[in-house]
């Protein structure tokens, strides 16, 4: 599985995952992080986390984590082959069906469907917060700004980007 | 508040290189969350469509598999200029967030060995790790308490999350079992 060129096996991990990816590509996080760490072994757990703190700390949809770990496996064409076969299905998912959509938006299979995916889909976004924070390890500084930041996020009107910027300036200072 | 005249077709519908550089605006402004924006885009500013359009075009998005904005952009670009319409709108989402996602890749892996930069990296690892719990606590509490839908989110926890197992398998276990019993729920 591994000696193969990895341009195919990005193309190929986000073409599937892209058919999955119900409730968005956050709820992908452990699928990629599998893929990536365990399966393929293109980076570390602190690669990853890297490339994930780079991916938010950018601008834009919540795709760039797929092309980071494209472009971090085989540069820009790897970061094209992952971010087109991540967008692809779904985008042509979604021009085919919009036409149909008035037809089948009261029907009770969609309403069932869309109703039974969000626990499923919760469950894993869960999971991806359990993985991305494991991949801090056991350093209880980090732990804490992890800790502090959803407090924030949850309990104030700050932006994001502010909690993202203090624990960047407190890295930077030498204090994590 | 003198959307509600405008509520179903738009007057004129945005052309291409109206989709391309609302788009590429959104998607530079957009930090941590650009679906508001391309309400406010859409809807508010440039007026391509009403807001119960949105409201529909959004819930069908929500249903798809991929990114709400993704979907969004490739079917607001549909309905204004067919096929080229969501390649455009679809391109002038991605292209600058990925040339200066690259970038940012470039920098890091040139000046990883920088103790400064690796340094932030750990802060930021550490915060984004933060939003993702955030996002989980959030989705978690819309679920309510109703029992059998927290099983299904355990359920999902349990294998993706602390078993690890592959996505989907997982998926196609769980998926089906969860709708099956929705089916039962819904009218």
């Amino acid at each position: 599985m591994n000696d193969r060129d990895p341009l195919i096996s990005l193309a190929v991990e986000f073409f599937i995952i892209s058919f999955v990816a119900f409730g968005g590509l956050n709820a992908m996080l452990p699928e990629m992080h599998r893929q990536a760490v365990d399966v393929y072994g293109w980076m570390s757990d602190a690669e990853f986390r890297n490339l994930f703190a780079l991916a938010q700390a950018a601008p834009g949809p919540n795709a760039m984590i797929v092309t980071l770990i494209g472009w971090h496996v085989a540069g820009i064409p790897g970061a094209l082959v992952s971010t087109l076969t991540v967008l692809i299905p779904s985008s042509t998912l979604a021009y085919v069906v919009s036409g149909t959509w008035q037809r089948f938006s009261e029907a009770r299979w969609r309403k069932a469907i869309q109703a039974g995916l969000i626990p499923v889909t919760v469950g894993l976004v869960c999971s991806s917060a359990l993985i991305i924070t494991s991949t801090i390890g056991e350093n209880w500084r980090l732990l804490a700004i992890t800790a502090a930041t959803t407090l924030i996020v949850m309990r104030t009107k700050l932006h994001p980007l502010i909690a993202l910027g203090c624990a960047g300036l407190l890295g930077y200072v030498g204090l994590l | 508040m003198q959307d509600l005249d405008s509520s179903e077709a738009s007057p004129e519908p945005p052309d291409l290189l109206n989709l391309f550089t609302g788009f590429l605006t959104i998607s530079l402004i957009g930090f941590g969350g650009v679906l508001p924006w391309i309400r406010w885009l859409a809807v508010d500013r440039r007026k391509w469509m009403g807001p119960k359009e949105f409201s529909e075009l959004l819930a069908l998005c929500q249903f798809l598999p991929g990114g709400n904005i993704m979907n969004l952009a490739v079917i607001i670009g549909h309905r204004s200029r067919g096929p080229i319409g969501s390649v455009v709108s679809l391109t002038g989402l991605m292209v600058a967030p990925c040339t200066l996602v690259v970038g940012l890749g470039w920098l890091y892996t040139r000046y990883a060995d920088y103790p400064g930069v690796a340094d932030v990296l750990k802060g930021l690892g550490a915060a984004a790790a933060g939003l993702v719990i955030a996002m989980a606590l959030r989705l978690l509490a819309g679920i309510g308490k109703e029992p059998v839908p927290l099983l299904f989110v355990a359920a999902g926890f349990v294998a993706v999350g602390l078993l690890r197992l592959p996505l989907v398998p997982t998926m196609l276990v769980l998926a089906p079992l969860s709708i099956a019993y929705s089916w039962t729920r819904v009218a």
